[in-house]
């Protein structure tokens, strides 16, 4: 009867624990920090790519638009594939984009734009990746979608794609 | 000579202080990026990769202790930032409960086993 018992228990918990691994194989292993959505962008001082002002970013979002601050480099391969995106929602009249250049090399960063198209309204610098560090990121490219009110919506890591627009394109309805 | 004596000593404590607080404050930055996982990599810590995610991450740590932030301070911030995942010491809550509390479980069934079996060969 003990043994009974016994076997009962043992047999329980492996199961459990078969249970458990599996579910946990269901789960991706691409680890996506979503805390910052629907908390306010952190306040930053950063100096323009192209006339080497400092900025306040707090100054940048204040139209009543929905704002993309799109986390760049000249290096990074899959920024260049976004790029048609960010130029065609660039033409866009309710929505700003602003640049953050990751870790660059500023002439690099100049003519990528200069042969790609320069979909920002504003081009920030992020010379050590602190900046972007402090808002979260980590790694480009990195899209943050932001309410005038520089609460975070959404956050697209990885380069937007086709599907990346359609969800923009329903948060400006 | 009796002055020099005392500015010479004044500027070794002046300089010593300083090498000191600068250590002190190097061995905080390698305690705590040992703690922090290395998001873009692949088991591990701040400390151990020199990918740009990891060292612009050593960069804002050490910034955060120059401005007088204490280690718990600089934890908080990071999870804030990134999630509790960010840490290798996951805190006690509804996610975690099962992986704090099974081993005190496992334990305690071990030790009422040998209790048992003790007790089964005295008698």
């Amino acid at each position: 009867m003990k043994k009974k018992t016994l076997l009962i228990i043992i047999t329980i918990f492996v199961l459990f624990c078969f249970v458990v691994l599996l579910k946990g194989l269901s789960n991706s292993n691409t680890y996506v920090p979503n805390t910052k959505i629907g908390k306010q962008l952190l306040s930053f001082k950063a100096k323009k790519l192209l006339n080497n002002e400092e900025v306040i970013s707090d100054e940048l979002f204040f139209e009543n638009k929905i704002y993309l601050l799109n986390l760049w480099a000249s290096w990074c391969v899959p920024c260049r594939t976004e790029h048609h995106i960010l130029m065609q929602l660039s033409s866009n009249p309710f929505v700003r984009i602003i640049g953050l250049n990751y870790k660059d090399d500023l002439t690099n960063a100049k003519k990528f734009i200069n042969q790609m198209g320069n979909p920002y309204s504003e081009i920030l610098i992020d010379n050590d990746g602190t900046i972007s560090i402090e808002l979260g990121a980590y790694g480009i490219p990195e899209t943050f979608i932001i309410d005038k009110n520089k609460i975070i919506l959404k956050k697209f890591v990885g380069p937007i794609n086709d599907q990346s627009l359609k969800e923009i394109e329903s948060l400006l309805k | 000579m009796k002055y020099l004596k005392f500015i010479i000593l004044f500027i070794f404590c002046f300089f010593s202080f300083f090498a000191n607080a600068e250590n002190s404050n190097n061995e905080l930055l390698n305690k705590i990026s040992k703690n922090i996982r290395c998001l873009i990599c692949q088991g591990q810590s701040v400390y151990d990769s020199q990918s740009d995610f990891a060292i612009s991450m050593k960069l804002v740590i050490k910034k955060k202790l120059e401005e007088g932030s204490t280690e718990s301070q600089i934890y908080e911030y990071l999870k804030n930032q990134y999630g509790e995942w960010i840490t290798y010491d996951p805190e006690f809550n509804k996610n975690t409960f099962f992986l704090w509390l099974f081993p005190i479980f496992i334990f305690v069934v071990g030790v009422w086993l040998i209790i048992r079996k003790i007790k089964f060969y005295k008698l």
